[in-house]
């Protein structure tokens, strides 16, 4: 390999680790342990771009695919001690593909939620947008106070954002 | 009461045996011998699986599974049907869907199977718990093993998969080393609306055992799903359908969305994975209009692929309501 064309491959693989950097990777949008009360964070968070997503989403990719996501960032909590819920944080290459997720579920059941631009209160489970971030927030059983407890974590999260 | 990973480390070690097995009046005998014919389909329901708590009992749960399958096989006996399924020596394998993580097949109805095939002469060891993702598995409350002697349990993302590619019709993939090793596998699904293919159940299961299912996703998964069902290792060896439907999903899937669960409570068991298919599709098309939701091909997700498996071409069952049986009894 001639020196031209080491430069040349040095330059794509920052070209490329910079890109994903800066391609939305919201680590940090992730509350940490304590950050919002009763809610202690998993140990990792787990990032997909839009060609590795279907190994997380298998089959529920696409969607977010067609609308441009760029990644997905997801961590486990635990609500004090017990209620298992996930947190997943999509970025989107624009606020349109966020709303056309968003826009895309169907409301059954659920209630308004005064989370970023808009947000939904479900039994279980909590969505909203805020520009071109989608957030879900979903909880893997029923339990007392869950509700006020999704929406605190959601609020923890759109802090961040 | 036990949670569900201590409920697994007895079943692994295969030390637990299930009660003396309930004796159910299987009193339907016109229904099963109009059935004779027709691809039977059995759905048995618990309004009280879920008491006391809100989780479904680990007892209802089996004695669903033995009700479905002394009814399905007109057997005395909760270990019969088995051994008409299975013989001694055979390596068995449980091919599960835990992608859903809370929305997997219960852990005590696979414990259930196990005791039962057991019973029936299968070695623990031959008994193989597998799904696509190790994380998958361990989320949905599985305890991976691999330890000589007792019930194993891993998944294709650490097995590995074929070499050689296979192909039938639009599919080309490379199988699961856990699939190639199993003389059986016992098709343990759950009922879920999927955004591409409409309805994921029995037959789109089987994307859980290839190397490659997210190169099947265009055109609502069809003709894929049903030319996947094709491929000889598939169509021979994937002998039953024990569906988990004590939660389903109408909306959303295949990713857990709890928003858009109901609770079924119940089972369903067949050997016509097409049938099973239909049938599930109906249930959730029901669900969709009792929600006030349009028709999952209106939504854009149609679930043709079910026709396609059962056309001239694949005749892997039928999807024609008056060549099915559908059997339901509730145990309440």
């Amino acid at each position: 390999m001639t020196k031209t064309n080491i430069g040349k491959a040095v330059m794509a693989v920052l070209l490329t680790v910079v890109l994903f950097a800066g391609a939305g990777c919201k680590k940090n949008a992730f509350p940490a342990s304590g950050a919002v009360a009763g809610w202690d964070k998993g140990d990792k968070t787990q990032t997909y771009d839009a060609a590795t997503l279907w190994q997380y989403i298998d089959g529920g990719a696409d969607q977010y695919v067609n609308a441009g996501v760029v990644s997905a960032s997801t961590s486990d909590y635990k609500y004090q001690g017990s209620l298992e819920a996930v947190v997943d944080i999509y970025t989107m290459k624009t606020a349109a593909g966020a709303q056309e997720v968003f826009e895309a579920e169907p409301p059954v059941d659920s209630k308004a939620a005064q989370l970023g631009d808009a947000g939904r209160l479900y039994e279980r489970s909590v969505v909203f947008r805020k520009g071109k971030y989608l957030v879900r927030i979903t909880a893997f059983e029923a339990a007392p106070g869950e509700g006020d407890a999704l929406v605190a974590l959601a609020q923890g999260v759109e802090t961040r954002l | 009461m036990q949670n569900r990973r201590e409920f697994v480390k007895e079943m692994v070690a295969g030390a637990a045996v299930l009660g003396t097995g309930a004796q159910f009046a299987l009193g339907d005998t016109k229904t099963a011998s109009a059935a004779a014919e027709k691809s039977k389909v059995v759905i048995v329901r618990d309004a009280k699986v879920r008491t006391p708590g809100p989780s479904p009992d680990e007892k209802r749960v089996a004695a669903m599974l033995d009700h479905a399958m002394q009814t399905y096989f007109n057997a005395q006996n909760p270990v019969q049907p088995w051994k008409q399924l299975v013989r001694p020596g055979q390596v068995v394998g449980l091919k599960l869907n835990c992608l859903g993580r809370a929305l997997s097949p219960n852990v005590a109805l696979v414990a259930a199977i196990c005791e039962r095939l057991q019973q029936a002469g299968i070695q623990a060891g031959d008994i193989i718990i597998w799904d696509r993702g190790t994380r998958d598995l361990q989320a949905a409350g599985f305890k991976l093993s691999n330890a000589p002697g007792g019930v194993r349990c891993f998944a294709s993302d650490t097995a590995g998969y074929e070499e050689a590619t296979v192909r039938y019709g639009a599919v080309a993939t490379r199988l699961s080393k856990i699939l190639t090793q199993c003389d059986v596998v016992i098709n343990m699904p759950v009922l879920k609306s999927h955004n591409l293919a409409g309805v994921t159940m029995a037959m789109k299961n089987m994307y859980g055992v290839i190397s490659n299912p997210n190169a099947m996703h265009g055109t609502a998964c069809n003709p894929y799903i049903a030319d996947l069902n094709m491929i000889p290792e598939i169509r021979q060896k994937v002998r039953f359908v024990v569906g988990d439907m004590l939660t389903a999903q109408y909306e959303g899937g295949p990713t857990y969305r709890p928003e858009y669960t109901w609770n079924e409570d119940s089972v369903m068991v067949g050997e016509d994975r097409v049938a099973i298919d239909h049938i599930c599709a109906q249930m959730v098309e029901r669900k969709r209009a009792e929600k006030g939701l349009g028709t999952l091909e209106h939504a854009g997700t149609p679930w043709y692929y079910i026709a396609t498996a059962a056309d001239a071409q694949h005749r892997l069952g039928t999807n024609d309501p008056a060549r099915i049986a559908l059997i339901e009894h509730s145990i309440a």
